[in-house]
This record gives C-alpha cells, structure tokens and sequence, in this order.
C-alpha cells in the first residue's frame, strides 16, 4: 500500500500547543491508516499526544503529514483540513 | 533550557494532599506561587485560568501524567513544578486511567514559542518510561530534584 503525504503550514499564532495536538491525535485516531508527521528529521506518530509535543511547531513550521492505510486519503484530508483552518482557534472570516 | 531550570525546586510536592483535580492544582499552583514570591491574589487567578484551561480540554496525555498549564498575565517568567500523587487523581485523561504525576508549567502570555520549547522538553523526558517509573516511586523532593538532573546530564538514558 502506498504512503501519502501532504505538507500543511501551522497557522495560528499559539502553534501547534497542547489543545491543538489533541485534537489533531483525536481526529488521527478516527481513521485506521497510519498516521505519521514529520518536521525536518523529526518524525513522530500522528495519534501519539506526548509524542505530538516534540515537535514544537510554532506559527509558521512546516509539517510533512504521512498517511498510509485504506483510509489514507481521508485522514489527510481531514488532518490537513484541521491545520489549515488553524485548529478552530483563529477568528472565523466573516 | 534545561528541565532543573524549568523546575523551582522549592514548589515540588512529592505527595499531593489533594485528591482532585482541582484541587491539585490550586495545591501546586500555591506552591509555585509562594516559591516565586507572588501574590495569593495572583495564585487565585492562576488557578482559575488553569482550571478553566483544563474545562476546555484535559491535559492528561495518558500513561498516568498530566501537564496543565495556562499563560497568564500574571507570570512574568516562564515556570514548572512536579507533583506526585500516589493514590492517583482523575484528570479526565486521555487513556481515561488515573495521574500520578503532575507537571505544572506557567508561562506569560507572550512569548509562545518559549512555551512550546518548554513542553517539548517536558514530553521529551516525560516519555521515557524510565524517567516516569522512577517519578512515581520518588518519596522526597530530594529524590525528585536528583531524577530530574539525572535527566538534564543523560537525556537519553
């Protein structure tokens, strides 16, 4: 089965902080497909929450997510979807 | 940063008296408070933010350890403690098993990234299954204050 992979920019100003972490490894968790995600040569388990905190990706970081499983386009669209839209924590566009 | 400067020793608490959530953290952020010289006023608000915080989403991250945190106008320098309770404390936890161990990490409200350096080098040794062992079988504030140096000098071990 192939990996896929999708580069996602953290967008809110907090970064990637505890709240936002869990719920990213929630959402992970909704999926079968192997989740992994990467920040330069750190790469960590997608649905691990203490691991999820190695990455320190503040505002800005690039993040490399991996999926790989029968769901594997799912999950990264869903978890690309929750990074892009700042994990609900930037204000709504009007 | 290393976690011995992360840590103010003097606000460790080898053995919670508090068996609640929150109650285990006015308990910590008390300690915290009164060991970094700040108003009970300020402790109180703290307390409630953290609270508040934890409401919104828990931070027990599973495998017994919690780290609630908050950033706070109030805290004028970054600033963790370690608590341990050996009957375990509900935090709602991921893995929905009870704590036994607590880091308490206060940060100001501007600086984020300092934050998230912070609870990396947390996790990063909180991780390991050594270093949570031997935390919860730490006694004294002694024991804890040696296991987190040991941790500084050999971060992998």
């Amino acid at each position: 089965m192939s990996v896929l992979a999708r580069n996602v920019i953290i967008p809110n100003p907090q970064g990637l902080h505890a709240r936002p972490a869990m719920k990213f490894v929630d959402t992970a968790g909704r999926f079968q497909s192997h989740i992994l995600v990467r920040k330069g040569n750190r790469v960590v388990d997608g649905k691990n929450p203490m691991e999820m905190m190695l990455l320190e990706a503040s505002q800005g970081t690039v993040l490399e997510l991996q999926a790989e499983g029968p769901d594997a386009a799912d999950a990264l669209e869903a978890l690309a979807g929750l990074v892009a839209g700042g994990f609900g924590e930037m204000h709504p566009e009007k | 940063m290393k976690l011995s400067e992360l840590v103010v020793a003097d606000a460790i608490i080898p053995e919670l008296a508090s068996t609640d959530r929150n109650g285990v953290i006015r308990e910590m952020v008390n300690a915290l408070a009164a060991a970094m010289g700040m108003s009970e006023e300020d402790a109180n608000a703290i307390s409630k933010s953290v609270i508040a915080r934890e409401n919104q989403g828990s931070t027990g991250f599973g495998k017994g350890v919690a780290v609630p945190h908050v950033k706070h106008p109030a805290i004028k320098r970054i600033a963790a403690t370690i608590a341990r309770s050996s009957a375990g404390v509900d935090f709602a936890a991921l893995d929905r098993a009870p704590v036994y161990i607590v880091v308490l990490l206060l940060s100001p409200p501007d600086n984020p990234d300092q934050h998230l350096a912070s609870m990396e080098n947390i996790f990063r040794h909180l991780q390991r299954d050594n270093f949570r062992r031997f935390l919860r079988q730490a006694t004294t504030k002694e024991e804890i204050i040696d296991l987190i140096h040991e941790a500084d000098e050999f971060p992998g071990g």
